[in-house]
């Protein structure tokens, strides 16, 4: 123990000034310590981004050409003999096109699905769990749909490619047995813990002021939920939907294992598609380093952090401003 | 709060448009709910059949048809083992860090939890990728140029590599889990400790780390339980088809249980005979996982108990 | 505490130790390999499972040798060679005269390479598909997109679902090179990792077609194959490709850089001897024909 017997002096600002007065070596070599692995993590995540960037460069920069005269011009279209534009993904044609665009309206398209099936889902079982369930069904249910988000999305692939599919084809019809649909589904099971989890939390962060001024006024239960409650915890329940899609973009084993992936631009959802995701994960290990393949991947990838940077940057906003605006219940 | 909210449920008994909302919220918990019941079923029904000693300790044979997944369970074992030993220091140190000395609204502080937050966003993929890129082809490259005179010896997919990515994937899970333990710990023990004359350092070591430990095991469990499932950041950075012995260096490759599932359900050389094996792998990895997040979930209602108690 | 504090750490660096050793199994110190002590396969996923075989059977034979498999397509193995992770390499496609160029740019030493065994790149429909055979030019067609539905081939009135491999693999490779003449495949053409991905799909869709590797194909039906309008009609058999008469057999190759070192060499010879080809036997794959040993 120290020999640095401490002095009362009431009215300091600060309680351990007196303390503060002499660190002792071993303190000040912890604290240094301390604060360099703790840049680790900012480390790690300017890494990450510099070296993605990095080795997406050739394609970025200038969009000139790459070593066997492929063109990097990602959203370049092939015009076809009958006039019609065609984006291509075909990066072992020769020579190699590598048009975006069917991979990213095949990401949009399932993760749009997947957030249209899990958002109305989530937010409702927020609702319910947070607002009208008892005391012992919120203990059983909470933990039970968290435990939903444990479910490796490998598991979840799995469950899709042998279950669902055929589910799908006999309910809906569709035309590929691969679908966007399946795919879809798939991911809301991933997604819709995430939404429920923030919407619920967002929900328990509405001041108990809120609804007991509501009733007071003479609102019923239903008014209190939708035109008080709801309205209140609206930021944090967006931030979920901003935090389920992030998180739905960027899913791979799930696309990868349900969605055939079949690199098309259409429009419909019983079809067949492929994700930025499941092109670098099928891709990746075919890859020579340093060629122009590689770099391409690479750009994926990076517009791929990008979007999910900007998205989860986005959502963490609007988190942390809602938690500073209703502070404390 | 939690009590007062009670009162207010007690409140008079919902008209009709409440019935409504009941329903269809009730509904909506419901599908979920029967979604996850109608998943775990199936896959207990097509693998308890098919667990036994005998398919956790042996090898798997004749194509993967039959045998056991022995060497799957063991490199999901090594991998999260040297996932855990590299995350959890680390981020509990970093925790400790914004906890106890950054100056509470310091400007490192807000960066590093942006990035922590960041971290926790990026697709696995992009791990993928960097695991790739960055850990096997520079840093192991490096070392073999550096150490082995250019043979290749780390400069290839293996354990560590596939370690550290996973590392830094679940580094967020640490940080908060503990940080949010951190936070629980009343303020009146780190005084009373530092007026008994403990250093900074000493209070804690000895005083707040102890009682925040539940924060930091949760923790860990969900980042070894998120390691544990993982494909993605794996696929290029070390993980293999079949090998015939098990990992015990740093360089080798490993099996892994969610690549196995991911393997034999894509390129089984026959998929009905592989399908018992398939089920009983995916069991037993959802059992892995929901076990060790089962853990968490009591580890940290106990920990919010025991916070609640001393408020 | 202090005791027990320095016992830990003193373990922790003694492990640390052991654990960046190579495992010396065999006596060669041979430079370039790709995981010391080690014999790394990795590329076609047709042979993936072959090589796995390949490597447990090879166990009981040389106790020393550690084969460790992986798959990932034909194009990830040359990827793999080029880069030096790998040993051999499997391919289900003969390399390119532009890849052979890269690993004599990248390692110096050209491709060897080696035919290990015989395959027949079988075409499947599901069974309530009526479609019995089919020519070369026609499945072409299908496969480019420029027909769509089945009845301009014979079969069913509905639209054709294309499953087929990706990029990477050896047999989509193999399939555009020998069928397509080098055309495209359609866009809609649905690409999965790995044969039997793409024979579980099949057999879910009534209006699938798909390709890939004979031995995958236990009880699923692969139709005759003619190799234009005017021949007849063969079935994949063990007999109609070791004669040739089926028009779409192949080779399955191994390749390494440069001739391979001597531990490498046994394996290779291995496989090509009666024992390592009776596993292919066991596989579903073909054997080489007896005098055939390239």
């Amino acid at each position: 123990m120290t020999a640095t017997a401490p002095t009362i002096t009431p009215q300091s600002p600060d309680p351990h000034a007196s303390l503060r007065r002499k660190p002792r070596l071993g303190e000040r070599l912890t604290e240094l310590a301390l604060r360099t692995v703790a840049l680790t993590s900012i480390a790690a995540i300017v890494l990450i981004l510099a070296f993605i960037a990095r080795e997406a460069l050739p394609v970025f920069a200038g969009g000139t050409v790459g070593e066997s005269g492929t063109s990097f011009d990602l959203l370049a279209s092939e015009r076809l003999a009958d006039g019609t534009e065609q984006f291509l993904w075909r990066p072992v044609s020769q020579p190699p096109t590598y048009n975006i665009v069917p991979l990213v309206v095949g990401s949009l398209k399932v993760t749009l699905v997947a957030l249209f099936i899990a958002a109305p889902l989530g937010i409702a079982a927020a609702i319910y769990v947070s607002e009208l369930a008892g005391k012992k069904q919120r203990e059983l249910i909470k933990p039970t749909i968290e435990l939903l988000a444990g479910v490796p999305s490998v598991v979840i692939g799995f469950f899709a490619l042998i279950v669902l599919t055929t589910w799908v084809q006999q309910v809906f019809g569709t035309e590929h047995r691969l679908n966007a649909l399946t795919a879809g589904i798939g991911l809301a099971l991933a997604v819709c813990p995430v939404i429920f989890t923030i919407s619920e939390d967002a929900l328990q962060a509405v001041p108990h002021t809120y609804r007991t001024a509501a009733l007071a006024l003479g609102s019923d239960r239903v008014q209190m939920i939708v035109r008080v409650v709801v309205p209140a915890a609206l930021p944090g329940i967006l931030a979920s939907l901003v935090l389920g899609f992030g998180r739905a973009i960027g899913e791979t084993m799930i696309v990868l294992l349900a969605s055939g992936n079949a690199a098309i631009v259409s429009g419909s959802v019983g079809v067949s598609t492929r994700t930025i995701t499941a092109t670098i994960a099928q891709e990746l290990g075919e890859v020579v380093v340093g060629s122009d393949h590689y770099h391409v991947l690479f750009a994926l990838g990076t517009v791929l952090f990008a979007s999910t940077f900007v998205l989860n940057f986005a959502g963490e906003r609007v988190i942390h401003g809602l938690r500073k605006k209703l502070g404390t219940a | 709060m939690r009590s007062q909210a009670l009162e207010l449920r007690r409140a008079p008994r919902a008209r009709a448009p409440g019935l409504l909302l009941l329903w269809a919220t009730g509904a909506a918990t419901g599908i979920i709910l029967l979604v996850l019941a109608v998943l775990l079923l199936d896959i207990i029904a097509g693998g308890a059949g098919v667990i036994s000693w005998e398919f956790i300790f042996a090898n798997p044979r004749r194509g993967m048809t039959e045998g056991g997944i022995f060497p799957a369970i063991f490199g999901t074992v090594a991998l999260t083992l040297l996932m855990t030993v590299a995350a959890v220091p680390a981020g509990v140190a970093t925790a400790v860090f914004l906890t106890e000395y950054a100056p509470a609204d310091s400007k490192l502080a807000r960066a590093i939890r942006v990035c922590i937050a960041n971290l926790a966003g990026v697709p696995s993929i992009v791990f993928g990728l960097f695991g790739l890129g960055f850990f096997v082809s520079t840093v192991g490259r490096g070392i073999d140029r550096a150490l082995y005179g250019g043979e290749i010896v780390y400069g290839t997919p293996s354990l560590v590599w596939a370690s550290l990515t996973l590392a830094i994937l679940t580094l967020p899970v640490v940080v908060v889990a503990t940080e949010e333990a951190l936070r629980a710990v009343p303020r009146e023990i780190r005084d009373a400790s530092m007026a008994l004359g403990a250093t900074k350092l000493q209070t804690v070591i000895k005083v707040v780390l102890p009682e925040a430990m539940g924060g930091v095991l949760t923790g860990t469990i969900l980042a070894i339980s998120r390691g544990a499932g993982e494909v993605a950041p794996i696929m290029f950075t070390g993980v293999a088809y079949f090998l015939p012995y098990l990992p015990r260096h740093f360089n080798d490759q490993f099996m892994s249980l969610s690549y196995h599932v991911y393997v034999l359900a894509t390129q089984s050389p026959n998929v009905d005979k592989t399908k018992p094996v398939l089920y009983g792998t995916v069991l037993t990895l959802l059992t892995l996982t929901f076990l060790l997040n089962l853990l968490a979930v009591v580890l940290r209602a106990r920990t919010r108990a025991k916070v609640r108690a001393s408020e | 505490m202090l005791t027990r504090r320095s016992l830990l750490f003193t373990a922790a660096f003694a492990l640390l130790c052991h654990c960046t050793q190579s495992s010396p199994t065999t006596n060669e110190g041979i430079s370039g390999r790709a995981n010391k002590g080690k014999l790394t396969i990795k590329g076609s996923d047709t042979m993936v499972i072959l090589g796995q075989r390949w490597a447990e059977a090879y166990a009981k034979v040389d106790t020393l040798a550690v084969v460790q498999v992986n798959g990932g397509g034909t194009g990830t193995g040359i990827a793999a060679l080029i880069n030096g992770s790998t040993d051999i390499c499997q391919a289900s496609r003969s390399m390119s005269d532009k890849e052979r160029e890269e690993l004599l740019a990248k390692r110096g030493v050209p491709a060897v390479e080696t035919t290990v065994a015989l395959d027949a790149l079988a075409v499947f429909v599901n069974d309530k598909n009526p479609l019995q055979e089919i020519s070369l030019p026609a499945l072409a067609r299908l496969y480019t997109g420029e027909v769509s539905d089945w009845q301009q081939v014979g079969g069913p009135t509905h639209g054709v679902v294309l499953y087929g491999r990706e990029n990477s693999s050896g047999t989509h490779g193999y399939f555009k090179e020998r069928v397509l003449g080098g055309k495209d495949f359609a866009a809609s053409t649905q690409t999965l990792a790995g044969t039997s991905a793409v024979a579980n799909a099949v057999n879910g869709d009534e209006f699938g077609i798909g390709y890939g590797g004979i031995a995958y194909l236990e009880g699923i039906r692969a139709l005759r194959i003619r190799k234009d309008d005017a021949s007849p009609a063969v079935a994949p058999s063990l007999a109609s490709v070791q004669d040739g008469s089926y028009p779409v057999g192949r080779f399955l190759y191994f390749y390494t850089a440069g001739d391979p070192s001597s531990d490498i060499k046994r394996f290779i010879d291995w496989v090509q001897g009666p024992d390592g080809q009776k596993v292919i036997g066991d596989v579903g794959y073909y054997p080489l024909p007896k005098g055939r040993r390239l």
